[in-house]
């Protein structure tokens, strides 16, 4: 009974879905304040009914309910309780289901903080927002749904994957998707803001937190599976340029453009058009991102449900879409005009470079994905693009995009100079480089892609400080602590996020740089040395877990004689599924990870041991939570809160204010 | 032409390479054996232990080399398909008993049907990493010359065995 309710308040939602998006686009087109008043109703009731549905899945999942297609393939009775709730999405249908509540939810936070927006405004966004949840909907009902019933009931499920029984599970999706999702909102308000004709300062300041708060959530997202995939796979590995993996990357960059093109709309006026591409690129990508996923186009270890007839639907949406806004985009954008001018050295061409190099950079992750697509469709054979290609492209760009990252908050509006530029950064240019050789003769060993990486790395912690030193010194209040606090949340934020930059390079160049790996074959008492460490193998005993059988590792970890700690790997079979899980034990420092994971056995008492000392790989992860917390700061910032209708009089002063402060 | 366009033309060709790359599947991924002589190996026999078999034996037949073992999930959904075709006796099956118990691998062909000629016996998947056997149901063809020409990842279905396996080894045949 309760399967089928969900099914019911589906089918209702599409139909609230419907109304959402269409009748208030038309209300705004024809000034029929009526029907544009029907968005936040119908935004709101559609958003109970996708609730409702996803607390049904629910239910059938804690519940065990077995006559539930979908509950059957993925979870089972032994299944401990909050790994079936997460199990929701640990599928297709449900993935889907979990899609479409979050983007209810971003609706009706729309609807919620949207007082100062236009009516107008206001039923364009919400409908926008309304006819993509249609086409999840109606993907979900016709070829996805999750209430299909299983006659007979299943005795059991068959389980839920083993790689997704792991806490990062019921976190890493739900981010994520807040994300891939949030970007639908930036992207509504660019198509609003077409239909509308109006792309004004105002536009891009509605835009802005809600893009912000987006790219928090893509980045922990992000953040969250590639530290799941580094715990979990047993590689020691935190990034491997997977299909999947990229196919969240792309939408990162783009938003990261995008909230930086949105700074200069808003305080200049000026890359109207490219903003707004900006927008469609970056939900384009995420919708893309769903599309690779779902249709099995690509194959990936990500890739667990692969049917022809639901990639038909999502290529048509897709084309639907994207294609219908880019028509929207060639018909409306030559009208917007310019904005401001600037000159060639100005923190507008700053930012414009940043942010041309942030596209080209999505763009070669975005070739490199579909290479291999492109050159099958053409006939020329089956290849795969791996790691070195990324990193071979990749790396320069983003170089080249941190080096102006750093300079870029230090050049005035409009117009600034390369000499007066040099002069303020001369000085942290140096120390960059020497703090990187300092590191460097610490570990004993460089090349010049350590080299680069780590003064990359100095330089945006320092050039981030600098600025920050800059700014306090300006203000004119007394005492540095009354500076600090005069100091806005904004310039806090992106100085934060910049800094978790400047971290997250260093990460990722002294962990490639100085890992080392030894696999080798150990019984009790075996001893090894990695990375100035003894590893010694204590025994392997049998476990048992509530729905695996196992054999757990002991390993015993020593330096210059003292315990340091005992590590405990293990090799699991699920029960269920007879599948063989690694998983690694790990030891996680400030400085350096060990990781330790098992290979095969020779026996119950020998097995091969895979055992890693990864300097500084935490950083990476710390990194991302840097940048996402430097995210939160800005959208707090008290300008967000001012009302706009009382701001607009004097929106000229403002302007010029913002203009001079930041 | 209107700047404006372009996102939308590049759109549309990249719309046009999803749609050929949905009827691709991309789990074919061809082995590098194709077309190069079967690797050789001699090995004892499953059920006769002191007997050996190797690819050379099978000279001058067009024969098929299933790879399956008694854990493998794949497999029971594959051994009945493999059992009916073999009685069609269209072309002689040598089983390739991949990293499992002599004694799980006899018992299930005993329970099951063996539709196999022999069966190699290949405890430590040394033969199975010469072949680049990467997942277990996988099917070779090899033909008279004892050259590899086909390989089937994943169970044989009824579908595989009618569209691709049964027109190639009659074409192999009657070469």
């Amino acid at each position: 009974m309760i399967p089928e309710i969900g099914h019911l308040a589906l089918i209702l939602a599409l139909a609230l879905a419907l109304v959402q998006g269409v009748l208030p686009i038309i209300g705004a087109a024809r000034g029929n304040a009526a029907l544009m008043a029907l968005a936040r109703p119908a935004a709101r009731g559609q958003f109970v009914f996708v609730a409702l549905a996803f607390a049904c899945l629910a239910q059938a999942f804690l519940g065990n309910d077995f006559s539930v297609l979908y509950v059957a393939q993925h979870s089972n009775s032994q299944l401990p309780a909050h790994f079936r709730f997460a199990a929701i999405w640990g599928g297709h249908e449900g993935s889907l289901l979990l899609w479409t509540f979050i983007l209810t939810i971003w609706t009706v936070a729309v609807t919620q903080f949207s007082k100062q927006l236009p009516e107008e405004m206001l039923a364009r966004v919400v409908g926008v927002m309304g006819l993509v949840s249609v086409g999840f909907l109606l993907f979900m009902l016709f070829t996805s749904n999750p209430f299909d019933r299983l006659l007979p009931a299943a005795l059991d499920g068959r389980d839920l994957t083993p790689m997704l029984q792991d806490p990062g599970l019921i976190l890493h999706p739900p981010m994520l998707y807040m994300g891939y999702v949030g970007t639908s909102v930036a992207f509504a308000f660019a198509i609003a803001a077409l239909l509308g004709g109006k792309l004004d300062a105002a536009w891009a300041r509605w835009s802005r937190p809600w893009t912000t708060v987006a790219w928090i959530f893509l980045t922990l997202g992000i953040m969250l599976g590639s530290w799941w995939a580094y715990y979990e796979l047993g590689w020691g590995g935190w990034w491997f340029w997977d299909p999947v993996e990229n196919a969240s990357f792309m939408p990162w960059l783009v938003t990261t453009a995008l909230v930086h093109s949105l700074a200069v709309t808003e305080k200049r006026g000026a890359f109207k058009n490219w903003t707004v591409l900006l927008a469609i690129v970056a939900f384009s990508l995420s919708l893309l991102g769903t599309f690779l996923v779902r249709s099995g186009v690509l194959t990936s270890v990500h890739a667990f449900a692969v049917d022809p007839a639901r990639g038909v639907f999502i290529l048509a949406f897709l084309g639907i879409v994207v294609g219908g806004s880019l028509v929207l985009f060639a018909w409306r954008g030559p009208q917007v005009g310019l904005g401001g001018g600037f000159d060639i050295i100005s923190r507008e061409s700053m930012l414009l470079v940043n942010n041309v190099l942030l596209m080209v950079a999505a763009a070669s992750v975005f070739l490199g994905t579909l290479y291999p697509l492109f050159m099958d469709a053409l006939g020329f054979g089956k290849l795969s693009v791996g790691p070195p290609y990324f990193d071979a492209v990749f790396a320069p760009i983003m170089a080249l995009a941190v080096f102006l990252m750093g300079a870029g908050p230090f050049a005035r509006w409009k117009q600034s100079s390369a000499t007066e530029l040099l002069k303020k950064l001369w000085g942290w240019l140096l120390a960059s480089v020497a703090l990187a050789v300092i590191v460097i003769f610490a570990f004993r060993h460089w090349t010049a892609p350590i080299v680069g990486g780590v003064t990359l790395g100095f330089w945006a912690l320092l050039s981030s400080l600098a600025y920050l030193v800059m700014r306090v010194r300006e203000q004119n209040a007394s005492g540095v602590w009354a500076k600090l606090r005069g100091t806005t949340r904004s310039t806090y934020g992106m100085l934060l996020a910049h800094f978790g930059i400047g971290i997250f390079i260093l990460g990722v160049t002294l962990v490639k740089g100085y890992e080392t790996t030894s696999e080798v074959v150990m019984r009790p008492e075996d001893m090894t040395t990695v990375g100035g460490y003894t590893f010694r193998f204590i025994n392997a005993q049998e476990v048992t877990g509530p729905n695996y059988r196992g054999v757990r590792v002991a390993v015993e970890v020593t330096q210059n004689g003292t315990r340091v700690t005992t590590l405990y790997p293990e090799k699991r079979i699920y029960n269920v599924q007879t599948m063989n899980m690694t998983e690694s034990a790990i030891d996680t420092g400030l400085f350096r990870d060990l990781y330790v994971a098992l290979g095969e056995a020779r026996s119950l008492d020998e097995w091969v041991v895979r055992i890693q000392h990864k300097p500084m790989v935490d950083w990476i992860w710390v990194g991302c939570l840097i940048m996402a917390f430097g995210g939160m700061l800005a959208v707090s910032d008290r300008r967000y809160r001012v009302p706009s209708r009382r701001r607009q009089p004097e929106a000229g002063a403002l302007a010029m204010a913002a203009a001079k402060t930041s | 032409m209107n700047r404006f366009l372009w996102p939308l033309v590049g759109f549309i060709v990249l719309l046009a390479f999803l749609a050929v790359g949905l009827t691709l599947n991309p789990k074919e991924v061809p082995s590098p054996l194709i077309g190069k002589p079967a690797p050789a190996f001699r090995i004892a026999q499953l059920q006769a232990e002191n007997s050996t078999i190797a690819p050379e034996d099978m000279r001058g037949k067009v024969w098929l080399l299933n790879v399956w073992s008694s854990w493998c999930v794949s497999c029971r959904e594959e051994h009945p398909v493999l059992v009916e075709f073999a009685q069609q006796n269209l072309v002689p099956i040598i089983g390739l008993n991949y990293k499992d118990k002599r004694e799980a691998g006899l018992a299930w062909l005993a329970e099951r049907g063996d539709p196999y000629l022999v069966s190699a016996y290949d405890l430590e998947g040394n033969v199975g990493i010469d072949w680049g056997v990467y997942g277990v149901p996988e099917t070779f063809v090899i033909d008279k010359q004892g050259v590899v020409r086909y390989k089937h990842t994943g169970p044989v279905t009824p579908d595989a065995l009618r569209n691709k396996l049964i027109p190639l080894i009659k074409e192999l045949n009657r070469a």
